[in-house]
């Protein structure tokens, strides 16, 4: 190893902030990220909604991992490596489904939908107690727990209990998957693309309130063609820490949201609507949590990779680096359950219009980061990014870059051990 | 599959042509005159590649859904420099293949066709490979496109990380 790991400079005398772009190139630092962050912290794998019967399955990729996420016939939900433990192949070669049982294509082993190994092909070949001690199941993952209907694994079994690592995002998750009190699901349709960037352009893309107007300039363009003028409502808000490096973006904004704020291209029909899913709100959750819930956007990041933005729909996005300058993204709408056909539509239009790697917003947020990353080939002479606005702040604005240090200085204390070993090496 | 018929080489002719104009058009970027090889009422959709094909954009979450006032919107959006994914714009070429018409009638006719779009620009190529489904309506002005659909022979959308041009 002669690489080593940068650090991030964070002054708060001299109220600037900034990021080494080597953060962003280095071979050593992507290796260190797998093993500080990537293996030690709870990931995004999943939503309930997605195992809704017994015996449904999904397989996933999570960190560079072949996931089998499924429910077992009893109803317990559980999360595989998708690795036989015989020679190593892929066990389900499938998306989704629904099975009872999952058979390696290579020697025809077959393991019951919790694992276990149930048919061993020349099993008189083996000693008796060849599986005694489940040696030779599926392995589960060390660990997998769940939040409001959010799953997450860790591949660190002695990683912190799910709701202390998530400390203040919980109260956002909660508020998130409140928005029905049928409760939420993912819509079908996956967005699966990639970016020719580092993973962390697109942590700090997530949130950032000050890229709108001049990234975006078009889709606001687009919302003041179809609406006939852009409404009343302006973008602001703040940033929020909500702890263990996740935080919040919470503002208003003049877009339509199906929960629930209207804009006059949905009409007269629309505002009936609205009007009817806000009073629900009122009703279950009295009037300062609705309006909090209808008329507030929020963009947060879960460290270190989950991103989930209730703005104009409801995005989960996850994403992992496949090299330093090269991740895979995947991208889920999640909706509210037993919402009508009106509000369903006119989210997925929201989502796709804006959201989507085919939409009016998301390929120039695309641009802007393969930009960012071929500016970084010069790090050796302009090594430095900077992350300083609203450092002086004691209420950053959503449009300043609170919530981006959040996530670095939770970046940096993680790779801190790693740095040590490889720098003093 | 719906009935088998025989066009005859006239009309699979006009047809042909037709969709090698629109590709041209494409390729050029004369993205106006590309808007007038649609109806009014016309949709344009990409379909993500994890749907079956029942799916409709007001159930599943596509890439693209466009009704004609989104698909003006999305070729006023490209003519603006603020376009920023496609400016400077990219070199395209399309190409189009194993043109096939599935129904005929006297004012409308089921098409379809393969696909190879390449887009290039700093220095990467990414080519978007599928099958086009077009629903064309025979007018008096001659050919228009009522529909068009874009199905990706694709596992995602890797690695282009976008559909910021007209497939």
């Amino acid at each position: 190893m002669t690489e080593c790991i940068p650090a991030i400079e964070d002054d708060q005398q001299g109220l600037r902030f900034r990021v080494p772009r080597r953060a962003f190139t280095e071979k050593g630092v992507f290796e260190a990220e797998r093993k500080a962050i990537f293996d030690r912290c709870w990931l995004y794998l999943g939503h309930a909604s997605e195992l809704e019967e017994a015996g449904s399955f999904v397989t996933r990729t999570v960190a560079d991992r072949d996931l089998i996420f499924n429910k077992d016939r009893e109803g317990t939900v559980r999360a595989f490596l998708n690795v036989c433990p015989h020679r190593g192949a892929t066990v389900c070669r499938e998306k989704k489904g629904k099975k009872k049982s999952f058979q390696c294509m290579y020697h025809g082993w077959v393991f019951r939908d919790d694992g276990e190994l149930i048919n061993l092909a020349g099993a008189a070949s083996y000693s008796k107690n060849f599986n005694e001690c489940g040696q030779v199941n599926l392995r589960e993952v060390p660990r997998l727990d769940q939040y409001a209907g959010f799953y997450f694994v860790c591949f660190d079994d002695s990683v912190e209990p799910l709701p202390d690592y998530l400390a203040g995002a919980k109260d956002y998750l909660d508020l998130i998957s409140g928005h029905s009190p049928e409760g939420m699901e993912l819509v079908g349709g996956t967005q699966e693309y990639a970016i020719r960037a580092n993973w962390k352009l697109l942590v700090e893309n997530s949130f950032d309130g000050y890229h709108a107007e001049s990234t975006h300039a078009t889709y606001l363009d687009y919302l003041m063609n179809t609406n006939g003028g852009l409404s009343e409502t302006r973008l602001a808000g703040y940033a929020h820490d909500l702890g263990n490096g996740h935080a919040v973006l919470e503002y208003t904004a003049p877009w339509g949201r199906p929960v629930a704020q209207w804009i006059p291209m949905w009409g007269d029909e629309g505002k009936q609507e609205i009007e009817s899913v806000y009073a629900e709100l009122v009703a279950r959750l009295g009037p300062e949590r609705a309006d909090q819930v209808a008329h507030k956007n929020r963009n947060m990041v879960i460290f270190p990779n989950l991103v989930i933005n209730d703005i104009m729909a409801i995005t989960i996005r996850t994403f992992y680096p496949v090299r330093p300058d090269y991740m895979m993204i995947n991208a889920w709408a999640l909706a509210a359950k037993g919402e009508n056909d009106w509000r369903r539509k006119f989210r997925l239009f929201n989502f796709l219009e804006f959201l989507g790697p085919g939409g009016f917003a998301t390929p120039d947020d695309v641009e802007a980061l393969e930009k960012c990353q071929a500016g970084f080939r010069a790090g050796d002479l302009a090594p430095w990014n900077d992350i300083s606005k609203g450092m002086a702040k004691e209420k950053p604005s959503f449009d300043d870059e609170h919530q981006m240090r959040v996530f670095w200085r939770e970046w940096d204390r993680r790779l801190a051990g790693i740095r040590e070993e490889v720098n003093n090496a | 599959m719906p009935e088998h018929t025989s066009p005859g080489p006239d009309v699979y002719f006009q047809v042909q042509q037709f969709l090698f104009l629109e590709a041209a058009l494409l390729d050029s970027w004369q993205l106006d005159k590309w808007l007038d090889l649609y109806t009014q009422d016309a949709e344009y959709q990409v379909p993500p590649t994890d749907l079956d094909e029942n799916s409709t954009p007001e159930n599943s979450l596509y890439y693209i859904a466009d009704d004609r006032q989104r698909l003006n919107e999305r070729v006023l959006r490209l003519g603006k420099k603020t376009a920023h994914s496609e400016f400077p714009r990219s070199r395209l070429r399309h190409l189009v293949s194993n043109i096939r018409i599935l129904e005929l009638t006297a004012t409308e006719m089921a098409v379809e066709a393969a696909f190879v779009c390449y887009r290039s620009k700093d220095g990467v190529t990414d080519a978007f490979i599928g099958r086009y489904d077009y629903r064309l309506a025979r007018t008096e002005q001659g050919l228009k496109i009522r529909s068009k659909r874009c199905h990706l022979d694709m596992d995602g959308l890797r690695p282009h990380g976008r559909i910021s041009i007209i497939l």
